[in-house]
């Protein structure tokens, strides 16, 4: 046990002292957030009505720039090699290291979020629930994008392929992530359930994709 | 199954089967338009274009009728290492995108007399695209990984992760439909389905289901003999580096 | 020919679509049949045969991809499996 807990803080300081990936995720996360408004024009009432959306939208298309690297440096200096004969079971490295990119990449975005909802204009009530969604669904992202992130190990143009894959799984935590936040859903009920259907997808994920993603990785490592 | 694992008697049961079942498909084909265009009567409310629905609906079954094939194939070769289960999987995934694009378009012009629009995100329509992403997700990853064993196993991998994906991006596609109210109270297939248009329907889905087959078939047959191509090209190569070393 | 009613260019342009879609995926599919079915008569005029071609009853059923080029190995018989041969690590 405290030999993954070492491995997620290994994985959680890499990622933060390279200073790389988390940075530009973040960055680009404000860059869509910004030329959005710059291509819709600037009226307040329409980037009210759509930033739920948009906000998902961006942290999505942000957390699939950092995913590639979750396996990539371990298994190009072969430290992935180790790990897969090592004492720890490979689901339970792909899920530290799933993990990792949570904590490492998917919290901060979470944390910018709101930030950014100021730019959108969304209204102050919807913070909230715009902050337990998107923690409530953001492992769910990470642990996704590690499946994607495996399949594609060590291949050419692996961003674009890992996009491709992943985006389509992404569809059912966009859809109750933007539900649990737009202010159409009347009624503190109905807020509600696409935030539990989102735990339940996170928790899913959290217990699944570790194994699927370490299929993929014995199948990368042959 | 075990008996066609062996790749030449699979060969000899391809070049047996082309033959008769190209018969089959034309046949079928040809009945099924003749009843589409000649025999089916318009439909009460939406007049001719009903037709359409003959060929939108069966190619929106073979889509997920593929998707399904490549499924089980993908267990196959994850847990019974079945030698030709990669093989089936491989060739069944352009196909099956193919009626998956079929279903689209022709839901497209379905809709637009229709419901007035070219795309409307409705739930069935939303699904069926997110399913041609798979589709394409998995094709492209075949096209990513040079090594067959390796591709064979990762595509598996990722078809067994959508399949399970599917069930849950379905509900979440009619939820979201839900939420935001459909503009027209059409729904694709009309109030019910007259036994009139039953028929076309059935010889239709019947004749794409063949055809899918058929093309299934003559596709692991030419990928069967790629790859022993390409294993004769690398003897050839390495007599010819013997010879002169 | 038949009344199609006010949408028949949507009707006809589904069916042409559906047509040129099945027919495009008819002619790939066919032409790759047929060009790996040349290549391999090419080669195998050129006297470059599998190892198996040559027994044509006993056939190893083993997955063709794995097979590794037959000069390493002049004629050796292999054993009969249904599994495939590569496989390094214990899943």
């Amino acid at each position: 046990m405290s030999a993954a807990l070492a491995l997620l803080v290994r994985d959680v300081k890499l990622a933060w002292r390279e200073g790389g990936a988390v940075g530009v995720a973040l960055g680009f996360y404000l860059i869509v957030i910004v030329i959005i408004p710059l291509g819709l024009g600037p009226n307040l009432n329409l980037l009210a009505r759509i930033a739920p959306g948009i906000l998902w939208v961006g942290l999505l298309l942000a957390a699939l720039l950092s995913a590639g690297r979750i396996f990539e440096s371990d298994y190009e200096d072969g430290t992935l090699d180790v790990m897969a004969t090592g004492p720890l079971p490979l689901p339970i490295v792909a899920g530290a290291k799933c993990l990792a990119h949570w904590v490492a990449t998917g919290i901060p975005l979470v944390l910018l979020a709101p930030v950014l909802g100021l730019l959108l204009n969304l209204p102050l009530g919807a913070f909230p629930s715009l902050a337990l969604a998107m923690l409530a669904g953001t492992p769910a992202v990470s642990f996704i994008a590690g499946i994607g992130a495996s399949l594609t190990l060590g291949l050419r143009r692996s961003g674009l392929l890992l996009a491709l894959l992943v985006v389509p799984l992404y569809v059912p935590i966009l859809i109750f992530g933007v539900s649990s936040v737009t202010p159409y859903v009347s009624g503190p009920n109905s807020l509600w359930q696409p935030l539990l259907i989102l735990c339940a997808l996170s928790l899913a994920s959290i217990v699944l994709a570790p194994f699927a993603a370490a299929a993929a990785l014995r199948n990368a490592l042959r | 199954m075990i008996s066609l694992a062996n790749p030449t008697r699979f060969l000899s049961l391809v070049g047996a089967v082309v033959p008769w079942l190209t018969a089959v498909v034309v046949i079928l084909l040809g009945t099924g338009l003749y009843l589409s265009f000649f025999v089916a009567p318009p439909d009460y409310q939406q007049g001719e274009t009903v037709r359409i629905m003959f060929i939108h609906v069966p190619a929106a079954w073979l889509a997920l009728f593929g998707y399904t094939l490549i499924a089980i194939a993908a267990l196959g070769t994850l847990i019974w290492r079945h030698p030709l289960a990669d093989v089936a999987a491989k060739t069944a995934a352009p196909i099956g995108a193919t009626f998956t694009f079929i279903a689209l378009v022709t839901g497209s012009l379905w809709g637009k007399p229709m419901w007035g629009t070219y795309w409307v995100w409705d739930a069935r329509l939303t699904s069926v695209l997110v399913l041609f992403l798979l589709y394409l997700g998995l094709i492209a990853l075949w096209q990513a990984i040079e090594e067959p064993g390796r591709a064979g196993r990762a595509a598996a991998i990722l078809a067994l992760v959508g399949g399970v994906n599917v069930p849950i991006i379905k509900f979440s596609v009619d939820w979201w439909n839900t939420l935001h109210q459909p503009a027209s109270v059409f729904r694709p297939d009309g109030p019910t389905i007259d036994p009139s248009l039953l028929t076309p329907l059935f010889v239709m889905a019947a004749a794409f289901t063949a055809l899918f087959v058929l093309l299934h078939l003559i596709a692991m047959r030419a990928e069967i003999l790629r790859r022993r191509v390409r294993a004769l090209q690398q003897t050839q190569v390495a007599r010819a580096a013997m010879a002169e070393a | 020919m038949l009344d199609l009613g006010p949408h028949a260019s949507f009707i006809l342009a589904a069916y042409g679509v559906t047509a040129v879609a099945i027919a495009g995926l008819v002619l790939v599919t066919v032409g790759d049949d047929l060009k790996q079915r040349n290549l391999l008569a090419a080669l195998e005029r050129q006297g470059i045969r599998r190892r198996s071609a040559a027994k044509s009853t006993a056939e190893t059923p083993t997955t063709p991809g794995t097979e590794r080029p037959s000069a390493k190995k002049p004629a050796s018989k292999r054993k009969t499996t249904p599994r495939p041969r590569k496989r390094k690590t214990p899943s």
